[in-house]
């Protein structure tokens, strides 16, 4: 089977995919990217959290106007994971606004991004309506 | 004490498209008419602030002086996204109240006019062919379309979601309505770049860019400048009775930044930062949001105007819905908001915005808005967000008789 690699530094494959966030020791504020220390309290020590799976739709837009080579219509929305805000696109549903309502429950799922010249499938993830 | 603060002198070009005119060419109309409009010269300026994100240099300030007069002053060059040009005014402002000048300039300009979508990242090259992780978030390939949205338009339609979400009511027809409000406003505004009235039908059913902000409902990429020359208390005491007159108070000055709050570096938070900078003003102007007589607020798309009308406190927590319903903001309503057409009908030029607001409250306070004159105001307040984020507020008053 050929070697698959997670879009972003966040998304662990395995069996279930997961998002980890990198957690501040100190006020428990929750990020995403690489870390210099913390912006809610400036402290410079954090903890890996697993978010979770399911969660419900906070905001969205389908965007129907994107840079060159970015598919369009896609919903790009904020999901509330148990209480952790998650940037993602909503997949695996028609991208019309009848489709989509504020609070519906998703889950994390994997949406395949291409292969390099190496044979190497980079992976990524979206939200589906559960 | 801190000094006071007046405006003394203000203008815009046209907004729209200027095919014959370069950045240098629509900032030094702008001040031109600026210094004129104020009854000084550049001689009398001691200090310039200018901004221009399509201007091409990192001293652009210095290119401005060397078509208006190069008297040897200090220039800031600033940039703070859309709030650029209320942050170059914020500088003078600040050089006036440490005493370090009398007068100070600010001016702000851009050349935008068939610009596309702004705020996506353009796609990374393929490098060698293989993966290789980039960024802050180590991701090996772009993340618009993958991972969400960066678009402008994508951003503020969840912002207005958002709202509809914890509060309700926010439908694609009402964010519809409140843009076919401004293309309504913008028809008495000569300097728009935009002056057609637009049917709801036609606004709701024009190209979609993302839902629900169709074309009419976001702001209008074009060219424009806007300049300020403000001035102490203490000098415009021993000015003409005609300058004095004219002069517009500066009752608050405010920048703000955005604190952190959960989900802030996940969907940007436009809210805390309004609601602070408005508060700070309202303080320091001591005035409350009932006083107000007209207000331009940030209207980058029709979505950000309805968290605004909550966020400057122009009606109750929760209640922008209903407060646009009523008609309020209309302008012959309680509170009038964008009755220069805002920016999706009167055009954001990035860096004259901050400034042409100000020029519009200006306008109406010194009773020379002919025929989109609010009768009798007397105090109004500018508003202007940049996504990252940065906000100014200014709360401006007529000049005592
Ligand atoms: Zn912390």
């Amino acid at each position: 089977m050929a070697e698959r690699i997670p879009l972003v530094d966040y998304l662990v494959l395995g069996g279930e995919p997961q998002l980890v966030a990198q957690e501040c020791e100190q006020c428990s504020a929750r990020f995403f990217d690489r870390r210099n220390a913390c912006a809610s309290c400036g402290a410079a020590a954090f903890r890996a959290v697993t978010v979770p799976r399911e969660g419900t739709v906070h905001t969205f837009s389908i965007v129907s106007m994107a840079p060159p080579g970015v598919p369009v219509p896609f919903v790009a929305a904020v999901v509330d994971c148990g209480g952790t805000r998650v940037r993602g696109c909503l997949v695996n549903v028609e991208p019309r606004p009848e489709n989509v309502t504020l609070g519906m429950k998703v889950r994390l799922t994997t949406v395949p991004v291409g292969a390099d010249s190496a044979g190497v499938e980079a992976v990524g993830y979206g939200f589906e309506p559960v | 004490m801190a000094q006071d603060v007046w405006i003394l002198g203000i203008s815009m070009t046209r907004f729209g498209k200027h095919r014959d005119k370069d950045n240098i060419d629509l900032a030094a109309e702008a001040a031109a008419a600026a210094l004129a409009d104020a009854g000084v010269t550049m001689r009398d300026v001691g200090v310039l602030a200018t901004g221009s994100l399509t201007g091409g240099s990192s001293s652009f300030g210095q290119l401005l002086q060397k078509q208006i007069g190069q008297t040897g002053i200090p220039v800031f060059n600033v940039a703070n996204a859309c709030a650029t040009g209320a942050t170059a005014l914020r500088v003078a402002i600040m050089a006036i109240r440490a005493g370090e000048t009398d007068i100070g300039m600010a001016v702000g300009v851009e050349k935008l006019a068939g610009a596309g979508l702004l705020g996506a990242p353009g796609q990374a090259p393929a490098g060698d062919g293989t993966w290789s992780r980039r960024g802050r978030f180590g991701a090996v390939a772009p993340l618009e379309g993958r991972v969400g949205t960066d678009s402008m338009p994508g951003v503020f339609a969840q912002i207005g979601l958002e709202y509809g979400h914890r509060y309700g009511g926010a439908s694609f027809e009402l964010f519809a309505r409140i843009a076919e409000k401004n293309h309504a406003h913008s028809t008495l505004n000569p300097l728009a770049a935009y002056s057609r009235r637009f049917t709801l039908d036609e606004i709701m059913n024009d190209v979609m860019i993302a839902y629900p902000n169709t074309r009419p409902m976001c702001s209008a990429n074009c060219d424009g400048a806007a300049a300020a020359v403000v001035v102490s208390g203490s000098r415009l005491r021993r000015m003409s009775p005609e300058q004095r007159r004219r002069a517009v108070k500066v009752s608050a000055s405010v920048l703000t930044s955005d604190p952190w709050q959960d989900g802030c570096q996940v969907l940007p938070d436009v809210n805390t930062l309004t609601r602070s900078a408005a508060t700070q003003a309202y303080e320091q102007a001591g005035i409350g949001p009932q006083e107000l007589d007209l207000v331009e607020l940030h209207d980058c798309f029709a979505t950000a105007e309805l968290v605004h009308y909550d966020n400057l406190m122009l009606c109750a927590p929760g209640e922008a819905v209903g407060f646009f319903e009523s008609g309020a903001t209309w302008r012959d309503g309680k509170t009038p908001v964008n009755v220069s057409g805002g920016l999706e009908s009167k055009g954001h030029p990035i860096a004259a915005t901050g400034i042409a607001n100000i020029w519009e409250i200006c306008h109406h306070l010194r009773g020379e808005a002919g025929d989109r004159q609010i009768a009798g105001a007397r105090v109004g307040l500018a508003h202007v967000i940049g996504l990252g984020s940065a906000c100014g507020v200014h709360v401006l008053e007529k000049a005592a008789a």
